[in-house]
């Protein structure tokens, strides 16, 4: 339930829904659209960014939050390690298990490797069960995949490296396919054609859906698969430092048991790097959409060993997190809610944006409204929003739809008295993706020989704004890609004598840029949410 | 200026707490410094990692939720369970055929439920546990998918069932036979994955990938776009 005075706004909007039934607000073009991100996107606060002083990278900006870890010092004393007497010593070691790394780990079985997943929560609980809105394919008659391939390069602001997105956009169907094969369960008509919705920035309806618990759907028959193929994995694991040998070549990892705060040696041929976001770091003090381990854990280990990084200035802040009730602050109200035909509207009941442009402008575009034109509102709590009005959705597409297409939506705002059938949704943007993340090729692979990665803490394929729906794509193309090179990979290396060289070389030069013992120790691992003192009033969600 | 929030009295494993309203029963236990490790995963009511129990002061009935979305109220009894054993059969599902008598093979113990439909009060999806499970028992696996759909698979109706049955893995093999065997075929994703293989794509995303970036910046302006709606509203 709304407070009195929102309940009351909402008659507003309700007044203006007949006259929004044929209104169309125009797509922007692409110069109002540059000038609209430079005043308004978060990416665009200069104070939120510095230059990196150390590492490949050194020089490129990067969020404050982020460099901070970049530039942390390791976890470990390589001394009081011997790299070589190993815990556990496998062919391909995987390092997260969302969706890309649970992908990476399937092909990697499959290519005759022996794998290891250490993973730091469960396997599964990663950004990949909270996305709903759907996966990306052209393969529907009216779509092409240079369709597709046309729509990600303007989304991404003409940044994005070809070659990943001519893979991404190739690969999507048969990536979809591999998943049905799987047992997922998508959305289709009765005659087995797809039921694919747009999206924001998409010119055809693209996105395969499981309801709005896409993600979910793909991570259990994944995650499943994984223990059917008796795949070995450590839960509660993460890796805090990489090992290399001395030719150069990755030679494993060290792992920190969570619970029993051990370290563990694995020795490895291959890696593949698969530990998703960095939203858990709050940037510029945003909630977010993102699991409780995403800290930019694989971004730090890559960096240390010597991979670069890309795009690492630019992020996705999803245009509508719940801005009430706050027991739910910031959390996903997924963009499937616009493409159904709900409106972003403003305290008078104006659309101010066309709801499906891609998401840097629609998300700055709210901030306009809130910040400087001051019509948006504001909850109890002091935060502010803007109407999403989903009961549109069942005045467009007939009584329920809203029940059939977003079961998720309805279920969360339902605990908290709000029927999102009949009354709309305060929204305001959340961090929610890394668009930029480690440098890799076609197939996964960084500059470091053996060290391989996927997903969201790579980056190039989603240039500088990643759409709706290429996100869970990337995941199982380069995923897949990336399980099947390091496999390839670890038939073929031959392995050196494994050393933490780096990590005493990355020290020193920490100390000569003046930067030893400035910076926290990194990997981050885990968000401090544990309040601690009397005065600590503000509750980070 | 933001209102004092209210201070609710809470008691996490005995231990007597104030915290302020609208907290989560997650952000509760944080609030009163707690620092998760297990029972927590995606903090957004997907993942199933936080399943709780809970009851109240003066009411003993324990009740079942998902610890990041449950808001906290007055007088509530915390506690958080960190792992709970259950059962996964393991198959191969290009080996398998969808019917009823391998549900029966893989899960023989479902045949023991007694129908007292404590799963179906216990979950935070409210699912309509216990029937889906009569509905596996009778082979009807397009049922099972149907109903399960929206399972978050976070094992409380494991953890409650009195029989030790697991309804969620039970659930997920019905979903995967659905999808993999009898959910209908999609003709138009072979044709383009055949097409695509055929390289019928290559030189037109050759020519956008040659393209100057002003080239591509002006097809991008000037693209068709579908309307979002199948069937154009009137």
């Amino acid at each position: 339930m709304y407070p009195a005075y929102l309940e009351e706004n909402i008659h507003i909007v309700e007044d203006t829904r007949v006259r929004r039934l044929i209104e169309a607000v125009p797509r922007l073009d692409e110069a109002a659209k540059a000038d609209l991100l430079r005043s308004y996107h978060p990416d665009y606060i200069a104070t939120s960014m510095r230059e990196l002083a150390v590492g490949v990278n050194k020089g490129d900006r990067a969020p404050v939050e982020l460099a901070d870890l970049l530039e942390g010092s390791s976890r470990i004393t390589p001394d009081e390690i011997d790299p070589a007497s190993p815990d556990y010593n496998v062919d391909v070691l995987v390092i997260g298990c969302g969706g890309a790394g649970a992908s990476a780990a399937l092909l990697a079985h499959a290519g005759g490797a022996r794998v290891l997943v250490a993973t730091k929560l469960r396997l599964g609980d990663a950004n990949t069960v909270g996305a709903q809105a759907g996966t990306q394919a052209a393969d529907r008659p009216e779509d092409s995949p240079a369709q597709h391939y046309l729509d990600t390069m303007g989304g991404g602001h003409f940044a994005n490296i070809p070659d990943l997105v001519e893979v991404l956009v190739k690969d999507a169907p048969s990536a979809i396919k591999w998943l049905e094969r799987l047992g997922v369960n998508w959305d289709k008509t009765p005659d087995g054609a797809m039921h694919e919705l747009s999206g924001g920035g998409t010119s055809r309806r693209r996105l395969h859906s499981a309801r709005d618990y896409t993600g979910l759907e793909e991570m259990r028959v994944l995650r499943d698969e994984l223990t059917n193929k008796k795949i070995d994995y450590l839960e509660f694991a993460p890796a805090v430092e990489l090992i290399l040998d001395d030719r150069g070549q990755i030679a494993g990892a060290i792992l920190l048991n969570l619970e029993t705060e051990e370290l563990l040696v694995v020795r490895a041929r291959a890696i593949v790097l698969a530990t998703g976001g960095i939203g858990r770091l709050h940037l510029q003090g945003f909630p977010t959409t993102n699991h409780y381990g995403a800290t930019a854990d694989g971004l730090v280990l890559a960096y240390r060993a010597g991979a670069g990084l890309i795009f690492i200035d630019t992020m996705q802040y999803h245009p509508t997190g719940a801005a009430y009730p706050l027991p739910i602050l910031g959390q996903l109200v997924t963009e499937k809610v616009r493409t159904l035909g709900a409106q972003l509207v403003n305290g008078r009941g104006e659309q101010f944006v066309m709801p499906l442009e891609p998401r840097d402008v629609v998300a700055s575009a709210i901030i306009r409204e809130c910040g400087e034109r001051g019509l948006g509102l504001r909850t109890p709590h002091g935060e502010a929003g803007v109407w999403l009005d989903s009961p549109m959705i069942d005045i467009l597409r007939g009584e329920g739809t809203i029940a059939r297409e977003l079961p998720a939506m309805v279920r969360q705002f339902r605990r908290y008295n709000i029927d999102i059938t009949r009354e709309p949704i305060l929204v305001y943007p959340t961090l929610h993706y890394q668009n930029g993340g480690i440098k890799i090729d076609t197939e996964g692979a960084t500059v470091v020989p053996g060290l391989f990665a996927a997903g969201e803490c790579t980056g190039g394929v989603h240039g500088r704004n990643r759409l709706i729906g290429n996100s869970t794509l990337d995941l199982f193309v380069f995923g897949r890609r990336a399980g099947a090179a390091a496999a390839r990979y670890a038939k073929e290396v031959k392995r050196g004598h494994p050393t933490l060289e780096h990590v005493r070389r990355w020290q020193q030069e920490l100390a000569q840029a003046g930067i030893a013992g400035e910076r926290p120790v990194s990997p981050h691992l885990l968000p401090n949410y544990a309040r601690r003192s009397r005065d600590h009033t503000r509750q980070e969600i | 200026m933001t209102e004092q929030a209210r201070l609710l009295d809470i008691y996490i494993m005995g231990r007597h707490c104030r915290v302020p309203e609208g907290l989560t029963i997650l952000t509760a236990l944080e609030y009163s410094g707690y620092r998760v490790v297990r029972g927590c995963g995606c903090r957004a009511g997907f993942c199933g990692a936080c399943a709780t129990i809970y009851n109240f002061k003066n009411d003993p009935r324990l009740r079942y939720d998902l610890a990041c979305q449950k808001a906290v109220e007055a007088d509530m009894c915390l506690v958080q369970i960190p792992f709970f054993p259950a059962a996964k059969a393991a198959y191969d599902l290009e080996k398998i055929k969808p019917n009823g008598a391998k549900i029966l093979e893989l899960y023989p113990d479902i045949v023991t439920c007694f129908g007292c439909n404590t799963c179906t009060k216990t979950c935070p999806q409210e699912l309509e546990v216990m029937w889906f499970m009569s509905d596996a028992l009778r082979g009807d696996i397009a049922a099972v998918a149907e109903k399960s759909f929206d399972c978050v698979m976070c094992g409380l109706c494991a953890a409650r069932c009195p029989q030790g049955l697991v309804p969620y893995n039970v659930a997920l093999l019905a979903r995967r036979l659905y999808g993999r065997y009898l959910a209908p075929a999609s003709a138009h994703v072979d044709e383009r994955i055949a097409e695509i293989e055929a390289g019928a794509y290559d030189a037109a995303i050759d020519d956008l990938k040659q393209a100057p970036e002003a080239e591509l910046r002006r097809q991008y302006a000037g693209r068709d776009m579908e309307p979002a709606l199948e069937q154009q509203w009137e």
